[in-house]
């Protein structure tokens, strides 16, 4: 009974003990900038930096050190900070970033077409005829995006991919999983844009969406920075130019553009200063 | 000499590892992209295939077989060649880093190819001694090899091609597999026809 246990962990402990020198006779050193850089990296391998994971981002990093220590969203300031503090160098805090869903096609915006039953997936519904709703271009609504996402930062409501923009990261995950390009990554100071993405003809995407863009191109006459373009009968906001003024948002016909700023309102309630001198004046 | 000839033979060729045996599929679709890390892989592998066999054959003999217990020989066997991919790793990383870098995430993938355990066993299975296991395996890993030039040839030409959108990726290199292993039944009769 004994025999099989001793053997088998003889044989254990001398592979343990031939790779334990081996590993101290293949003893390859590693540059420690590289391995500084990767433990403060967050480690979520989103490629949001432009390199397969944060491996590779902190293997970039340490063969050239020139590279921008802040190109890293999910870390932000912190971790371009402590890069640049590894390397000797002042970091510039990335721009954070954040999914913006170009589609407000919504039950009560558009319908739907079919019924469709295959696979639950947006990418299986594009295949067929480009999924449920009456514009194949918007948002299928089946939730690619969701289970993709890392920091539960987008949910399905009402027909129509949302974002809470305090908890996405900006990854780029969704984007990527969007069948139908709805989703795309800027800035996160940027809070005007065009929540469409139909490049039908004017009839064509009112018909289909009652928030579509048309193309009418009222948009780009009143921007003053020169910020949108129509192409395709689509409006497109340059960021860079892009002064988030909002004109564009109230001269579009279709609502096609979105503000995300907070508007002022004024409350209509009598303030507790005016309920005083009501009372005092009827008191009399 | 002519029995190890016929063996090495026949499983390089008629029982081709992964395009007669289906083993070893996993490498086999996910390394043979480019030609240099197809290669790569393949002689990796075949090493690999080569020191295993030169391990576990004595271990089966002098340790599993002697005290009767066979049981042990899988578990056995994978403590084995999962050892001897670390030791692996470590060398490449070494002495050839370009390799290393290549192969990337399906160097650690050998400790769990099934390519590698299914020659071990199959040594002892099929009661080989210690040279005609040595070869057998060598063979087994030289047809692994041939196996993924070939196909990665195939694939850089599917690469180019003008295929229909909905064979592209994935089913066309399967299709592209299926065909290879077919043409490979074409060596059935060979292994007779010279040696028999």
């Amino acid at each position: 009974m004994m025999t099989p246990v001793i053997l088998l962990v003889t044989m254990g402990l001398i592979s343990g003990v031939v790779l334990t020198i081996a590993s101290k006779v293949f003893f390859v050193p590693v540059d420690e900038t590289v391995s500084q850089v990767r433990e403060v990296l967050p480690g979520a391998n989103c490629g949001a930096c432009g390199f397969a994971g944060c491996d590779d981002y902190a293997a970039a990093i340490g063969a050239d050190h020139s590279l921008s220590p802040s190109l890293c969203p999910v870390g932000g300031a912190a971790t371009a900070t402590a890069i640049g503090s590894i390397l000797g160098v002042e970091a510039k805090a990335a721009e954070p970033k954040v999914a913006f869903v170009k589609c407000k096609g919504s039950n009560d915006n558009t319908k739907k077409i079919m019924e469709y039953k295959g696979v639950q997936t947006c990418a299986a519904a594009k295949n067929f005829y480009g999924g449920n709703w009456a514009c194949p271009q918007g948002c299928i609504s089946l939730g690619d995006c969701v289970s993709v996402c890392q920091y539960d930062a987008i949910r399905i409501c009402d027909g129509v991919a949302v974002v809470d923009r305090d908890a996405c990261v900006g990854c780029g995950m969704c984007e990527k999983a969007c069948p139908n390009n709805v989703i795309t990554i800027a800035e996160k100071n940027k809070v005007v844009y065009v929540a469409c993405n139909s490049t039908e003809t004017g009839a064509k995407a009112k018909k289909a969406c009652q928030v579509a863009c048309i193309g009418c191109k009222k948009c780009e006459k009143v921007c003053k920075f020169d910020a949108i373009t129509v192409e395709n009968n689509l409006a497109k906001i340059d960021f860079e130019k892009c002064k988030n003024c909002g004109l564009c948002e109230k001269e579009c016909p279709t609502k096609a553009i979105s503000n995300l700023r907070v508007k002022k309102t004024i409350s209509t309630a009598p303030t507790n200063k005016e309920q005083k001198v009501k009372a005092a004046k009827a008191k009399g | 000499m002519k029995e190890i000839l016929m063996i090495m033979m026949s499983v390089a060729l008629v029982n081709n590892f992964v395009l007669a045996q289906f083993l070893g599929i996993c490498p086999f679709l996910g390394v043979s992209k480019k030609l240099d890390s197809a290669v790569g892989m393949g002689i990796a592998v075949t090493f690999v295939m080569v020191i295993a066999t030169a391990c576990t054959w004595p271990v089966q003999i002098l340790l599993l077989d002697r005290y009767n217990i066979g049981y042990l020989q899988t578990v056995a066997f994978i403590l084995i060649i999962a050892a001897l991919v670390q030791f692996l790793e470590m060398f490449l990383k070494k002495f050839i880093p370009s390799l290393y870098k290549g192969l990337g995430v399906y160097l650690p993938l050998i400790t769990t190819n099934c390519a590698v355990l299914g020659v071990t066993i199959m040594n002892i299975k099929s009661e080989f001694n210690f040279v005609e296991s040595i070869a057998n395996s060598f063979a087994a890993g030289v047809g692994f090899l041939l196996a993924m030039v070939l196909f990665s040839g195939m694939r850089q030409k599917i690469e180019a091609a003008n295929i229909p959108k909905a064979f592209k990726g994935v089913p066309i290199t399967l299709i592209g597999a299926s065909i290879l292993s077919l043409s490979f039944m074409g060596f059935s009769g060979v292994v007779q026809g010279i040696f028999g």
